[in-house]
């Protein structure tokens, strides 16, 4: 291993990268949006959802029910429509995510004390939000009808204190269940995964494509030599970019860090470790600059989008998902990251996390060295 | 050159296969320092394989080669100290300048600054490139490019050069400063292995061997090889060259003929008994025709020569 060689090859790839517009929107950019982008675009935070309202009996009492739909932040009265087809237009164009009737008997059978029903037409096209549609509007229900009874109570000189039970939550880690805390943290892992694979895995495949490889092995240069002079420039842009997204993460969007600083970096240093090490390998075995990109993508950006416990909670996959995604190294740092931000885990208690990301990372890196040979096929 | 001169390059028997094609079929041959020796056949002849093999990046399937004393079968890392490899397709980075590059090439070799700076400003005076040094080697012409290979090749001094075709597609006047830089090396004495297409280029060579198919045909000076001719070579200038062709080609004493743009090239056994009796038969076969000389054998009337008859019956097996 000589240091001179080591150094040619990596002070060549910074001035690759440097005068490749393309690597360099990727590096500068790219993290930069991505962390804008889910940290504002994705919020899996339903407020403020569009509903219009039918109200057949227009008394005293739908109102006070309506504006109890209006106050809640989950919903939006958008427009109070007077018949059964403005209604269905607007959920079937989807100006409206569900809509309300109040029954024209509804004050008339809330005074008789009879059972009432309001309609709720909900649009279904996206379950989860259905669901969650519903759970509000039964909560907004039942508020008005338990305010109801209490005031019934009251006015016939009943015990004013019915025992009544109800849970106080108290929400921790991420106390006003903000999605952006949840989500941003998780970026980190997508845009390593970028950086670290997505960029070598085209290093090796470039050479070769341009016909640069062949005189370069015919130097006495080093496999090990190439292999860490084209690593270390993308080590040391992951790491500035994991800097980046942490500040962009923690100053724009707020997002509450608690852990140590150190401990995120060298996490992170490890996470990168498995990932430059896996494109470097794509890079190797796949020959072509179109072959690795696309593996590279295949294999490390849409498991850590999709699988990695980013957006999508690993304990809520089926089962067979759950195990799948023992075996991808972006699970446990989407783990890290989270513990980190939110919980101030500190790096002892990590080790869970910790200690399959070291595995991965010597294993990679054992088989990347190995890939590489100075031979012509 | 003396005999005692030192062997820098020897290949043994070097053998190498691909699917369905035997690239090399037991080539042996020296080339000894102070040499430019030059292997000349056509396109597939396995001229690029052997250059690789002996550059260390592609290992024979049977047969031994040592580059400047290192055995580069076995030990292809400590020839590499030694020996440059200019490939046929240009292998230096074009986003990269000239300087960056011949930086870079120079640092592999362990090349110290001062000497870099002073080998590579006397070559790249030699090249004909001062005025380049800030410029993108893609940015450069054919000709620069290849010579910027060579200055690239060369700031560490080795003792061994091989390069594949490294005037293929260049400029007649870099193609002359490259030669000369390559006379001026092989003074110094480093032994340089050139491949070539051009049989012309071939006669600049010191020696040269004849690839056919993967075989080695046979090597020695282009003198010497001429004068294997040993029988006469005749130019035939015709308006009609494929009639003339047509008449000659059963003829007594004809060991090779070949088409060129303004007629024939024929190698005799005897040039005076044959001339009147080529001109007798186009003549009787009303075929035009300017005049049948003598002329003085060139390396493709020896590989064509080479090729079609003798040692090239075997090559068809």
């Amino acid at each position: 291993m000589s240091f001179t060689r080591f150094l040619a090859v990596a002070r060549k790839e910074v001035v690759q990268i440097l005068r490749d517009t393309r690597s360099l929107i990727i590096v500068v950019i790219m993290p930069v949006i991505l962390v804008l982008l889910f940290g504002y675009g994705v919020s899996l935070d339903l407020k403020g959802l569009p509903i219009f309202v039918y109200d057949r009996d227009g008394s005293q009492q739908s109102q006070d029910l309506l504006k109890r739909f209006q106050a809640s932040a989950y919903f939006d009265i958008v427009r109070v429509v007077n018949d059964y087809p403005a209604l269905t237009r607007a959920l079937d164009d989807g100006h409206a995510r569900m809509g309300i009737v109040v029954p024209w008997d509804f004050s008339e059978r809330l005074h008789d004390g009879g059972p009432v029903q309001v309609q709720a037409l909900v649009d279904g096209t996206d379950d989860n939000t259905a669901n969650v549609l519903i759970g509000y509007a039964q909560a907004v229900v039942q508020g008005y009808s338990s305010d109801l009874q209490l005031d019934w109570l009251r006015n016939h000189d009943q015990p004013a204190q019915p025992a009544s039970v109800s849970v106080e939550t108290r929400t921790w880690y991420n106390e006003d269940l903000e999605s952006s805390a949840f989500i941003v943290p998780g970026v980190l892992a997508l845009v390593m995964s970028v950086i670290g694979a997505f960029l070598t895995s085209l290093t090796i495949a470039r050479e070769w494509e341009r016909g640069t490889m062949e005189q370069l092995i015919s130097t006495p240069v080093t496999s090990l030599e190439i292999m860490l002079g084209k690593l270390a420039p993308y080590f040391a842009i992951g790491m500035f970019d994991v800097i980046v997204c942490a500040l962009i993460a923690i100053y724009w969007f707020q997002v509450p860090f608690r852990g140590s600083f150190l401990t995120l970096l060298i996490s992170s240093a490890m996470f990168l470790v498995v990932v430059l090490a896996l494109g470097f390998f794509i890079s190797v075995i796949a020959g072509s600059q179109l072959a690795a990109s696309q593996i590279a993508l295949l294999i490390t950006f849409l498991p850590a989008f999709l699988l990695s416990g980013f957006l999508f909670s690993i304990e809520q996959m089926p089962v067979v998902l759950q195990w799948i995604t023992r075996i991808l190294p972006a699970r446990y740092y989407v783990s890290v990251l989270k513990k980190i931000f939110l919980k101030g885990t500190p790096a002892a208690l990590l080790y869970a996390d910790l200690v399959p990301l070291t595995v991965f990372a010597l294993v990679l890196a054992v088989l990347a060295t190995r890939a590489f040979h100075k031979r012509l096929a | 050159m003396t005999d005692q001169a030192q062997a820098a390059i020897v290949a043994e028997g070097l053998t190498k296969s691909f699917p369905g094609v035997r690239a090399v079929d037991h080539s042996s041959f020296d080339v000894r320092s102070g040499e430019i020796f030059g292997l000349v056949g056509p396109d597939g002849a396995g001229k690029t394989t052997t250059l690789r093999m002996l550059a260390g990046i592609m290992p024979p399937d049977e047969g031994t080669a040592s580059v400047g004393g290192f055995d580069v079968v076995h030990d292809p890392e400590g020839a590499k100290h030694h020996l440059s490899y200019m490939p046929q397709r240009f292998g230096l980075y074009e986003d990269l300048t000239v300087d960056e590059n011949i930086r870079f090439y120079g640092d592999l070799f362990g090349v110290r600054k001062t000497d870099r700076e002073e080998r590579s400003a006397q070559l790249l005076q030699a090249a004909g490139m001062r005025e380049f040094r800030k410029r993108l080697a893609g940015k450069l012409s054919g000709g620069m490019k290849q010579k910027l290979g060579l200055v690239c090749a060369l700031t560490h001094r080795p003792k061994v050069i091989l390069l594949d075709e490294p005037t293929t597609g260049v400029d007649p006047v870099s193609r002359r400063d490259f030669w000369r830089i390559l006379y001026e090396l092989a003074s110094e004495g480093v032994a340089i292995l050139t491949s070539t297409a051009y049989l012309d280029e071939a006669e600049r060579c010191h020696r040269v061997a004849l690839l056919h198919q993967g075989k080695l045909l046979f090597c020695d000076t282009p003198a010497n090889l001429k004068a294997k001719l040993g029988k006469g070579v005749l130019s035939v200038t015709s308006s009609d060259p494929r009639g003339s062709r047509d008449q000659l080609e059963h003829a007594a004493g004809i060991s090779s003929l070949v088409l060129t743009g303004d007629g024939l090239h024929v190698v005799v056994d005897d040039a005076g008994r044959r001339i009147p009796e080529f001109e007798a038969r186009l003549k009787d076969a009303h075929i035009p025709f300017d005049a049948i000389q003598q002329v003085t054998p060139t390396i493709e009337d020896l590989f064509i020569d080479a090729v079609s008859s003798g040692s090239g019956a075997s090559l068809h097996a």
